[in-house]
């Protein structure tokens, strides 16, 4: 099977996050990145498929530079090459125009498998691999859990609310997107640190795609993105104030004669 | 007759779920700002006693996709039949709610007509004669606007609870109207097979009074005697977030949250849990909810009633101490 696992860098987590001044977005450039949490599983996943079914997994990944990183630990866990789109000139925060950008990228290797994150940690918009899958043809499922190979096709179990599931048979090629915790992931090992070094990592810029500045320009799907700021709080906790002793102190309080909780 | 907002709805056990009412708000709110009809689509099969309950929800307009190719949801089905009844009816706005079905097919759909969706918006407001969609980014710690330029249809989908079921303004009754939707030419690439409940609910967290949650502000395994304390010294039961839970630290059946449990005790007390909408939509309704986060930020903050600021590792053991002393 061959596989392409869509990923994404976005902040670590727990970063503090400040906005530009203008409210075009964080400042990114006081930010540590690591790889999107469910894109992480997704690669863990394609992993697993292929030491249970042979094949290649192959990474693609988008963005400036520090995404190598991504890129390295991937092959590193045992990903076999890399395509990396050089997006330097253009960030977008637009689902459309990523899928766009990266269906371009995915098209020429006629993959059997697709698989990408849910969603990202930081636009958290949930829709690009759902559409990466119609630009591409392709069936899909979302929100995966397990996968399992039949002879013609594969068999996944989607999540649903509330702790229900469902099981859906899908032909191949086809895409799915990943839910965080359908496995445990693993760790690189030295050796495959070292291995990773002699790994082909494709660099593509747009023009390499067929694709040209206007295909990927802010507001070009009509989604106008006009700023990011600190939300409005529609309700304020009472912070409690003080050293650890103090605040447990007063928490107790409130707890035993306001709120009456215990 | 048209409609300009067309709400797309969603059954739960033969009856429209309550984020379809929520969705209903919304096109009814955006309708009187900008002085538009709504109506709604139901999309399955034999729909007659759904289109009655339907066209009593205060909607101009009750569009029925009937068809045995829509009986089980599927993407293609849905994404295709919907295409259809948009590029027929030609309504301004689009409106769903986020639902796990919605993320499914909907940014499908959306790539197929070529119209961008926002998504998961948690409000819009109007600047001139224009809404503004908010939605949240960095799970929920920072807000983003966005505006739908070029040519209608507009796609939005609301997060559960964004807008208010009980606000619903239910006069009159809607006329109801079957859709041309011509299924053969959808071709429906997924099978459906058995839908079940995954992990036997051992504990049902639904009834307890006091529940001490955990998040992964919590780092370690080794940790979770801490919390395990403080719900002893509270006499609370313990939950976790699903990283918790997804890393084994608690069992699954532990979980709060969309994909877990829903609670409502009367004390939740959040340790290191920052608060995305997955986690509050199962705790929201507890009656003091007590977040303990280093990040003031944390989103968790904005539903709590009492908040502290720090290191709960220095915290919760204070917390232990002073909640037994006075017992
Ligand atoms: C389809 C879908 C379904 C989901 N279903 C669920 C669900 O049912 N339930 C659920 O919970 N999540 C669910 N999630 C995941 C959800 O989006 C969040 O990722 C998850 O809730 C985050 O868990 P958390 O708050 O424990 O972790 P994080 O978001 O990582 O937060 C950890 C928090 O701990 C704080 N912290 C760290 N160290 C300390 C310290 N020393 N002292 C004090 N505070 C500290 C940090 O400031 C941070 O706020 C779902 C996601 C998706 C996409």
């Amino acid at each position: 099977m061959k596989i392409i696992v869509c990923m994404k860098q976005v902040p670590v987590k727990d970063s503090l996050l400040k906005i530009k001044d203008d409210n075009s977005w964080v400042h990114e450039d006081e930010l540590n990145y690591e790889i999107n949490e469910s894109d992480h599983y997704a690669l863990e996943t394609a992993l697993r498929l292929k030491e249970a079914h042979g094949g290649e997994v192959v990474i693609l990944t988008m963005g400036p530079e520090r995404v190598k990183e991504a890129i390295k630990q991937g092959l590193a866990k045992g990903a076999d090459r890399a395509l990396y789109i050089n997006n330097a000139d253009f960030t977008s925060i637009d689902p459309m125009t990523n899928a766009k950008v990266l269906a371009a990228a995915i098209s020429p290797e006629t993959p059997d498998l697709v698989l990408a994150g849910l969603q990202t940690d930081d636009n958290g918009s949930g829709q690009t691999g759902v559409i990466l899958a119609e630009n591409l043809g392709l069936p899909h499922t979302s929100i995966v859990m397990e996968i399992e190979k039949l002879d013609n096709g594969i068999k996944v179990k989607r999540e649903l609310e509330s702790g229900w599931f469902q099981w859906i048979e899908l032909p191949l090629p086809a895409l799915l997107t990943i839910q965080s915790g359908i496995n445990q992931i693993r760790y690189a090992t030295i050796k495959g640190i070292m291995m990773a070094k002699k790994k082909e990592v494709k660099e593509l810029a747009l023009s390499d795609l067929g694709l040209s500045g206007a295909d990927v320009a802010a507001g070009s799907t009509g989604l106008d993105f006009q700023k990011v700021y600190v939300p409005e709080k529609t309700k304020q906790a009472l912070i409690l104030e003080g050293d650890p002793k103090d605040v447990a102190e007063q928490l107790a309080d409130k707890l035993k004669n306001e709120a009456k909780v215990f | 007759m048209s409609v300009d907002i067309l709400v797309v709805a969603e059954q739960r056990d033969g009856a429209l779920s309550r984020s379809t009412v929520e969705a209903i708000v919304a096109g009814q709110n955006l309708g009187s700002d900008l002085g538009k009809s709504v109506g709604l689509l139901l999309l399955g099969q034999n729909l007659s006693d759904l289109a009655d309950e339907a066209a009593a929800k205060g909607v101009q307009e009750v569009l029925l996709a009937d068809h045995e190719k829509l009986a089980d949801y599927t993407p293609d089905g849905y994404s295709g039949a919907l295409q259809q009844v948009i590029e027929a009816e030609n309504p301004d706005y689009v409106l769903f709610s986020h639902t796990y079905m919605v993320r499914d097919y909907a940014p499908k759909l959306a790539a197929a007509l070529g119209k961008p969706l926002v998504s998961d918006c948690i409000h819009y407001r109007m600047e001139g004669r224009a809404p503004i969609f908010v939605r949240q980014v960095f799970q929920g710690k920072i807000d983003a606007d966005f505006a739908l330029q070029g040519d209608a249809p507009y796609l939005v989908s609301f997060q559960t609870g964004a807008f208010n079921a009980d606000n619903l303004k239910a006069e009159g009754t809607g006329a109801i109207r079957a859709t041309n939707i011509d299924m053969d030419r959808v071709e429906v690439r997924t099978k459906v097979l058995e839908i079940f409940e995954g992990v036997k609910q051992e504990v049902d967290l639904s009834k307890a009074e006091r529940i001490v949650s955990v998040g992964r502000g919590i780092k370690k395994p080794e940790n979770m005697e801490l919390v395990k304390e403080l719900a002893e010294a509270l006499e609370a039961d313990i939950a976790a977030s699903r990283p918790v839970c997804d890393d084994g630290w608690l069992p699954l059946d532990r979980q709060i949250g969309s994909s877990g449990q829903t609670v409502a005790p009367k004390l939740y007390f959040a340790v290191g849990i920052s608060g995305a909408i997955q986690h509050i939509v199962g705790m929201k309704n507890s009656g003091t909810i007590v977040a303990v986060n280093k990040d003031p930020h944390a989103p968790i903050f904005d539903i709590a009633d009492y908040g502290i600021v720090g290191d709960l590792f220095e915290v919760i053991p204070a917390v232990v101490t002073a909640v037994k002393a006075r017992k």
